[in-house]
């Protein structure tokens, strides 16, 4: 009230405004409280589960703490990061994630864009084609792994195969049991299981593209790939950064497969960050080392997102 | 802005050969429709078929599955069928106690999800909240952070939480989520990217609604009980099938913090197969029996599934 008398700017057009003023700072509260309370959940847990373990995962790579001990965990300096950066199996982890990243991206990307043109078209049997591509998707990655583990096996159903088709000429190889293979093979399976998901959100980017767009070419006589070029690819923009860069947090957070199928063999060909991680952290209990590695992965995963978008962006 | 290029150049000399083009084009677009059809085919028996054979294997002895390999008999239900397989995956795992542990987990997950993540978008998006900006955008940026980087740090702090626990003393304090069932809900309950679908689909429904119900003297819950979220089937259903996909599939986290057998999720149960003898008809029983649940919501669900990802997935 004082504070309106004190203003007399506001008197000429304040009418009503004087009027309505207190009402509404009173709304406004109840409403920032109310609002508050139902953010609470959310925000708490949240807070919980995500900012402290990140929080902690800067203050334990400086330690020695393990997961269960009767000592209090000290601090160490970068006694971690000096040991993990002279760790032989880490580096190979680094190698193997990079290369696995650098198929999978453009190879699933790719696969599913082809995918989601295909089944974006309003043909006979479009919803059992989107059905079935997705089927692997809902089929988890441990049941996936295990099925894949038997068909790869020397005489497994994949070497049975290749030798019917070449009728005997070509001898598959042990996939899993050989160190040339066994990345290329964990990057098939894993581009079997997740491209049906990447092909749905290609097929959400597909969808907000205006079909007159597409009837007006169609009146010109444009060529599938033109309308392709000028049409489709121009209209996916937003969804093609999304779709890179959730593949390649995907691809470098590598882990199940691994776990289930190679444990990181042979000779370290398929280890992964975020297996060696679990191995340290939990296998033997040194969550101090265990954190380095998740930071160093963590900056690593930060850094490629900000170049992604970074570049993305740019072409935008 | 290249769309009306092409189309403006191409319009201007069509008219006089234009019926020969047309018939032309007619005929490539045949073809391509032909080739188009046998590209959907092949990709759907490339996606089936290893499931297929999941399935088909699980009804055989492990003698027979390695007989069938080399002809179509793999992928069909002949020669010497039982459920033996099933009955010895009973004997070998306590799979019923895992499968009801696993529906519990993941319902759980998959309802208070909804609950909390929704609450919260809806006050992001139609609530004035103070700071509600920086909230929102600290929620988003917890996307980049993947799972695996905070699970190790996540371990060691779940173990130092207090857990209370009613006993016939009554309440009793101890220390640490290890071995619990909330450890397997609790942390996966508030989700960034739920909440980011509920505010993008939250933002697409009418604000004139709310002033109206408030015109009516609904207060702000009931507005979110009875006019936002009866509208948002959808966006519900995303993230319904978001959240219990990982729920159900989870394996990384149960295998590190749950250690007693009568806790443990479906999928934690896949070790059990390679210890002693490895049937791999029984290791395909099991991996069919933890598919089954999901993939028949899937098929039962088929339409919404698919398609709610698609529409509501992205947006910006």
């Amino acid at each position: 009230m004082t504070s309106t008398i004190e203003r007399p700017p506001a008197a000429p057009v304040a009418g009503p405004a004087r009027h309505t003023r207190p009402k509404r700072d009173r709304t406004s509260k109840t409403e920032n409280l109310a609002g508050l309370a139902m953010l609470t959940p959310a925000v708490l847990l949240l807070a919980l589960f995500i900012f402290v373990p990140a929080i902690l995962a800067f203050g334990l790579a400086f330690t020695n703490a393990r997961l269960i001990s009767p000592y209090p965990a000290t601090f160490v300096g970068l006694d971690n990061f000096v040991r993990l950066f002279a760790d032989a199996a880490f580096f190979r982890a680094l190698i193997n994630v990079g290369y696995f990243a650098l198929v999978v991206v453009p190879l699933q990307a790719g696969l599913a864009l082809v995918m989601a043109i295909l089944v974006n078209k309003k043909v006979k049997g479009t919803t059992f084609f989107r059905t079935v591509y997705f089927l692997p998707v809902v089929t988890s990655m441990v049941v996936v792994s295990l099925l894949w583990l038997f068909m790869y096996r020397q005489d497994g159903l994949i070497n049975v195969i290749i030798d019917r088709v070449t009728l005997g000429l070509v001898t598959g190889p042990d996939w899993l049991n050989d160190t040339t293979t066994s990345m290329p093979a964990i990057i098939l399976m894993s581009v079997w299981q997740g491209v049906g998901f990447h092909m749905i959100i290609w097929l959400s980017g597909l969808q907000t593209i205006p079909a007159d767009l597409y009837e007006a070419a169609d009146l010109d006589g444009v060529s599938p790939w033109q309308r392709f070029r000028y049409i489709t690819w121009p209209g996916l923009s937003a969804t093609r950064s999304l779709i890179l860069v959730t593949i390649t947090i995907q691809a470098l957070s590598l882990f199940t497969q691994i776990s289930v199928m190679t444990q990181g063999g042979p000779l370290n060909s398929t280890t992964t960050v975020v297996y060696e991680a679990v191995e340290s952290g939990f296998a033997q209990q040194e969550t101090g080392y265990a954190s380095a590695i998740s930071l160093v992965f963590f900056v690593i995963v930060l850094l490629i997102s900000v170049v992604q978008r970074f570049l993305s962006r740019e072409k935008a | 802005m290249a769309i009306t290029e092409v189309a403006s150049a191409k319009t201007a000399p069509t008219s006089a050969p234009h019926v020969v083009l047309g018939q032309k084009t007619a005929k490539k677009k045949r073809a391509l429709g032909i080739g188009g059809y046998l590209l959907r085919i092949g990709l759907a028996v490339l996606f089936l078929f290893p499931i297929l054979f999941m399935f088909v294997s699980s009804l055989k002895p492990d003698q027979q599955i390695f007989g069938d390999l080399s002809s179509i008999a793999a992928f069909l239900p002949i020669g010497n069928i039982s459920m033996d397989n099933y009955s010895a995956v009973f004997d070998r795992v306590p799979a019923a106690r895992f499968l009801v542990n696993s529906i519990g987990i993941s319902t759980i997950t998959v309802v208070a999800g909804i609950l909390v993540n929704s609450l919260a978008a809806f006050a992001l998006s139609r609530m004035r909240v103070r700071g509600k900006t920086v909230i929102l955008t600290l929620i988003i940026a917890t996307l980049i952070v993947p799972f695996e980087t905070l699970a190790l740090p996540l371990v060691w702090w779940v173990n130092q939480l207090p857990s209370f626990e009613l006993t016939e003393l009554g309440f009793m304090f101890s220390k640490g989520w290890i071995d619990t069932y909330q450890v397997q809900i609790i942390p996966f309950v508030a989700n960034a990217f739920s909440i980011y679908l509920f505010h993008q689909y939250f933002e697409s429904i009418p604000k004139e609604l709310d002033e109206a119900a408030r015109m009516d003297g609904a207060g702000w819950f009931r507005i979110y009980r009875q006019v936002v979220m009866p509208l948002s089937g959808p966006a519900i259903a995303t993230v319904a099938i978001l959240t219990f996909l990982p729920a159900w599939n989870s394996y990384l986290w149960p295998l590190m913090v749950v250690q007693t057998e009568e806790l443990r999720p479906v999928m934690v149960g896949v070790q059990y197969f390679f210890q002693l003898n490895v049937s791999w008809g029984e290791v395909m029983a099991y991996s069919t029996l933890i598919t089954l649940p999901v993939v028949a919501l899937f098929i039962a669900f088929q339409r919404s599934f698919v398609n709610s990802i698609a529409s509501s997935g992205v947006k910006g």
